[in-house]
């Protein structure tokens, strides 16, 4: 891994509809609005990363990353853009490499996919997709991608877009070549074949302890060496919140992720989530809330059990009151992640496992 | 107990199927695992997720084992080897999954046990639902050894070599908790009470009987356009 001052903090969202003042939904333009806004304190409070996510669900105002990383783009100057996830399955690589290109010129080199099945279907419905092709989908679009990134010119056949011959896509990055991730959610498979591509590989850690994907980690970067490849540190992004004290981030959040948790569990035939769950989960499990005190030293603990280079916090949560989830950004910017380093700082050697 | 004359062939070698191999190589037994295909693709895997299993092609590991474990998706259960499972106990882990095996009207009705469908599959085996109620990460954080304080249960439904099925949960670390036919296993599916429950026998037993089986699905947000 990396040294502690290597170690890259990020935080992700997926553009969830907060609310106004007056506890009202606000519209989707304005939570548009208010994540650009939430990138731009990012950028000022020294977090390294942001990701946007695909969805195509009435909880979220974001359905296009690049077009809210493009207004991101133009309105700051170090933070790096991500999508969290693109889903692949269901669209186009050459215009996901475009459209990437382009936030890349934008923000001058600042641009980084993580391709993704992602972990719901609307897309594929809206998109024309048929989710029997689910697998296909995926295997042919990434490989197509892969190809892509070399940024010369384009030989590919398959099943579920027109073959290409001698294809030229624009335009070309600065750099050559993409930074690209693929999301894995625990599919000892996915994690094979971001390695074979010698993508970079972002675990979803949302639920139970972060310790069991210390396997994956060790996995994915075995695979690698079985390649002759060299590795790269592996990100990890897991939900949370941060207020000034515990009891208030558990008060903001609660009923808002439980809404969240509750809904989607009714279309995968969850039961509700209960108090004692969502306690569990904050105290032993991926859940990353409360003061800033707590949560660094929850994300000091995973980094420090785990081998990753990058953590990535989800901070929208739901429908909560836009001031407060911009004051999570920024608590996330100004106080955990100087803590975070500090905490890391003191205790170097800690034991990783790597069974 | 000694387990090492018992061989288990784990169906998919995916988060359940890598899971389930974790806990029957702890509790001694013998473990093949299988991916879709060629051993080699899931070698590597094999060795750093489960070390000590065994990989093999799904035909291999059905009929070298005593005991078939299927965690495989449901969608794919027309690929199981039909011919090498026959005489075998067959204990089914899977679930339908309408996000990855597609809207399939052929496994969403909420009365019908996904695993009847599997045995209606596989005439000459013998057919058990179990494991199946339980996420795979809490499989493995919670399995105990007996008679620890608070094991979590795991709800078995079938009628085929119950004493074995019981030996086999109580190996793997949690008490089982028999719930009659295979049918019954209706109510352990993705949409009832039981579904997700990480809980001791006698609470287990009471989310089983919450299940209402008038209950209309699970509520798909979009229809297949096509």
């Amino acid at each position: 891994m990396d040294g502690i001052e290597n170690i890259k903090f990020g935080i992700d969202t997926f553009g969830d509809v907060p609310r106004g003042k007056d506890g009202q939904l606000v519209s989707y333009a304005q939570a548009i609005r208010a994540t650009i806004e939430e990138a731009v304190l990012a950028d000022q409070v020294g977090i390294d990363v942001i990701a946007v996510g695909e969805h195509h669900r009435p909880e979220f105002a974001i359905t296009s990353p690049e077009t809210v990383l493009a207004g991101i783009a133009t309105a700051t100057s170090t933070i790096r853009l991500a999508s969290g996830v693109t889903v692949l399955s269901s669209d186009d690589p050459v215009r996901v490499f475009q459209r990437f290109a382009t936030v890349d010129a934008l923000s001058s080199g600042r641009a980084e996919v993580i391709l993704g099945r992602g972990s719901f279907t609307e897309s594929f419905p809206l998109f024309g997709y048929d989710m029997a092709d689910y697998d296909l989908l995926f295997d042919e679009k990434i490989d197509l991608f892969h190809k892509l990134l070399d940024e010369q010119p384009v030989t590919w056949q398959g099943t579920t877009r027109a073959s290409l011959y001698e294809a030229d896509v624009f335009p070309k990055t600065e750099s050559g070549r993409l930074k690209t991730w693929v999301g894995v959610g625990g599919s000892p498979q996915s994690v094979i074949r971001t390695a074979n591509y010698g993508f970079r590989m972002m675990l979803a850690v949302i639920g139970g302890a972060p310790d069991r994907f210390a396997p994956y980690i060790d996995l994915y970067h075995r695979a690698n060496a079985q390649l002759g490849q060299s590795s790269h540190p592996v990100g990890l992004h897991s939900p949370g919140f941060i207020a000034d004290t515990d009891e208030q981030a558990k008060e903001i959040i609660f009923e808002e992720y439980k809404k969240m948790r509750d809904q989607i569990g009714a279309e995968r035939g969850w039961s509700p989530m209960s108090r004692e769950e969502f306690e569990a989960e904050a105290d032993h499990g991926s859940l990353y809330i409360g003061s800033p005190e707590t949560v660094a030293r929850k994300i000091a603990k995973t980094i420090g059990t785990l081998d990753i280079g990058r953590f990535d916090l989800i901070y929208s949560g739901g429908a909560v009151p836009a001031g407060d989830r911009l004051r999570a950004v920024e608590l996330y910017g100004t106080k955990v992640i100087p803590l975070v380093r500090e905490m890391l700082a003191d205790q170097p050697a800690k034991q990783k496992i790597t069974r | 107990m000694n387990n090492s004359n018992t061989t288990i062939g784990i169906l998919g070698a995916g988060k359940v199927g890598t899971a389930l191999a974790r806990l029957a190589l702890d509790a001694g037994y013998r473990v093949l695992i299988a991916g879709s295909g060629d051993p080699a693709k899931i070698a590597l895997t094999v060795e750093i997720l489960t070390p000590g299993a065994q990989p093999a092609f799904s035909a291999d590991a059905a009929s070298n084992a005593d005991i078939v474990i299927l965690a495989l998706p449901l969608g794919k259960y027309h690929t199981l080897p039909v011919a090498q499972l026959a005489g075998k106990l067959v204990i089914d882990t899977m679930n339908y999954w309408w996000e990855t095996d597609g809207i399939r009207e052929d496994l969403r009705d909420p009365l019908t046990s996904t695993s009847e469908i599997v045995q209606e599959f596989l005439p000459h085996s013998r057919v058990v639902k179990a494991l199946n109620h339980m996420g795979y990460h809490d499989l493995e954080e919670e399995s105990k050894p007996a008679g620890s304080s608070g094991r979590k249960a795991i709800a078995v439904a079938g009628e085929h070599q119950l004493p074995t099925v019981a030996s086999l949960i109580d190996a793997l670390g949690f008490d089982p908790l028999l719930i009659g036919s295979l049918a019954n296993g209706a109510r352990l599916q993705p949409g009832n009470p039981a579904f997700g429950a990480n809980l001791p026998q006698k609470q287990l037993a009471q989310k089983i009987d919450e299940a209402n089986l008038s209950w209309d699905g699970i509520r798909v947000p979009l229809k297949e356009t096509s």
